[in-house]
């Protein structure tokens, strides 16, 4: 019996499906949910994680992105402008910088800047969330700068000539007409920027921490030490969750409503 | 002071290997009307844009109210606010609301307060016949009233001279009288202009002069009833002829 080809194609498309049935069951069966809930979300675990996950580890947390992000952005925009600039060492200095910082893992960043600087120079950073931050802010602005450029020359060039033919210098035309522009555009992926930077705070904590500047998942990793227990972790995962999901659905919806809005 | 408000000599224009604008000669008098018309590519825009200095000149002089642009010691911003220029695709500040498209310059470049800006751009929009979209933004608005509200914006800065690059092209056939209507108004009213298009009714009615471009040189340049109406050149002729064919 010879079988057509959508008959055959029906064939195989049900068998992966019953397979993939079959072992999601298995697993089901397999593990022993209550050990897992045991290990994974136990109340009074939960329980005693507050308040301080909130008002020390979020605090913390929200400390080193705002910084990081608004230190980004602010040196991003320059990045920006100057890789967008006629002035040619500018130009180099910016692409390079971008490529340099975007092409390096943040958490190599993080410990040469926070640590193997000071360690070298014998200078120290003022203070841990300065440390932290302005790691953080430095390699946020390489891809901040990306993103600017893209909303800067998704402006049309007639805007530009417009402010200039009224007598506008190319500044006082980047400030009042281009850049407003172009921050309308990439609201939204700055707003993604910034989510990635809620997570990239994670990684603060290899330079050490002290009680008072634990983030969150420093101190829901010092909860699974304390607990034996990974329920810390999880609830530190939630917190997280709590912030970045909102912040992409925004996202989203901005997107979408700048997508109707052009005609 | 001689009553040239614009003089453009010996002008060449190249974009890379691309020459242009091959040696421009005009001069345009105070409160004078010039229509420059020429097939797409002879280098009307270019020639415009080298005006206000949108364009540098590769070799030549422009001058403009006795300023020279041309010379690199001129300041550029300072000597465009002598210049308005109207787009095709009109470029209103897609931000801002009509208002603040006419007062932006006034306020940002002249320094004028608010109010003083805001007043006289209310009577500027009343004279395109806009005043009661003020509040509007740029996307509420349709091609022709887009369009006043440019030519009211560039007014607002007291121009000597007006360039206006084919405003009309743009436009639905129903929208272009209203922008015409403007243009004429403000000829009639002594306003010296520089006006690219392909609307031989305005440049016969309207222009004190035609100047017909091809190849990035001036093939004829006189009075609109000899250029359009009885052309001495060979290709105006032929360019007419086209035109004429297209309506
Ligand atoms: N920024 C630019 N870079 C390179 N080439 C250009 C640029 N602007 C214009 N050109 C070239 O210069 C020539 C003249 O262009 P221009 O726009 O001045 O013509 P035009 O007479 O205004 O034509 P149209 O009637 O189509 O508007 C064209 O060959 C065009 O490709
Ligand atoms: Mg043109």
């Amino acid at each position: 019996m010879s079988l057509s080809r959508r008959q055959r194609l029906r064939l195989v498309r049900g068998g992966v499906y019953s397979a993939t049935v079959a072992a999601l069951v298995l697993i089901l069966l397999a593990v022993d949910w209550g050990a897992l809930g045991g290990a994974l979300f136990k109340w009074n675990i939960v329980r005693d994680q507050f308040p301080d996950i909130l008002t020390t580890a979020l605090r913390n947390t929200v400390i080193f992105t705002i910084f990081g992000f608004i230190g980004g952005l602010s040196f991003g925009l320059l990045l920006a402008i100057m890789r967008l600039s006629s002035v040619k060492p500018y130009r180099w200095f910016a692409a390079t910088y971008i490529e340099v910082l975007r092409g390096i893992p943040l958490l190599v960043t993080l410990l040469i800047l926070g640590f193997g600087i000071p360690i070298a120079t014998g200078w120290q950073w003022p203070n841990p969330y300065i440390q932290g931050s302005v790691p953080l802010a430095l390699v946020a602005a390489a891809y901040i700068a990306e993103t600017v450029r893209a909303g800067i020359e998704a402006v049309p060039r007639g805007q530009m000539e417009a402010a200039r033919s009224l007598g506008m210098s190319y500044t006082r035309a980047m400030v009042t007409i281009i850049i407003p522009q172009a921050f309308r555009i990439i609201v939204p992926p700055l707003t993604n920027e910034f989510v990635l930077l809620i997570k990239d705070t994670s990684l603060i904590s290899v330079l050490g921490v002290t009680a008072s500047t634990l983030d969150l998942a420093r101190f829901g990793r010092n909860g699974v030490n304390d607990t034996a227990n990974a329920t810390p972790l999880v609830v530190a995962g939630l917190v997280y969750l709590a912030l970045t999901i909102p912040l992409t659905q925004l996202a989203a919806w901005m997107e979408r409503r700048s997508k109707a809005g052009r005609r | 002071m001689s009553d040239t408000l614009v003089r453009i000599e010996a002008l060449h224009k190249r974009f890379g290997t691309n020459h242009v604008l091959r040696g421009i000669d005009l001069a345009v008098t105070r409160g004078e009307v010039v229509c420059i018309i020429g097939p797409s590519g002879s280098g009307k825009s270019t020639l415009l844009r080298c005006v206000n200095m949108l364009e540098t000149p590769s070799e030549g002089k422009v001058v403009v109210d006795g300023v020279e642009l041309t010379d690199p010691e001129c300041d550029i911003d300072r000597a465009r606010t002598s210049t308005g220029m109207v787009f095709q695709s009109f470029n209103l500040f897609a931000h801002m609301s009509v208002i603040d498209n006419v007062t932006i310059a006034l306020r940002k470049v002249l320094k004028q307060d608010r109010t003083t800006a805001e007043a006289k751009a209310m009577q500027l929009l009343t004279r395109v016949g806009l005043a009661e979209k003020a509040t509007a933004y740029p996307a509420q608005l349709s091609g022709g009233q887009q369009q006043r509200v440019a030519i009211a914006r560039a007014l607002a800065m007291e121009p000597k001279v007006m360039l206006f690059d084919e405003a009309t092209s743009a436009l639905d056939p129903e929208l272009v009288g209203d922008v015409l209507r403007v243009m004429r108004e403000l000829a009639e009213e002594g306003m010296t202009m520089l006006v690219v298009t392909h609307e031989m009714d305005f440049a016969r009615g309207v222009a004190d002069r035609v100047v017909f471009m091809d190849g990035g040189v001036v093939v004829e340049d006189g009075h609109p009833d000899q250029v359009i109406g009885n052309p001495r050149e060979e290709r105006t002729r032929r360019f007419l002829a086209n035109v004429r064919e297209r309506d």
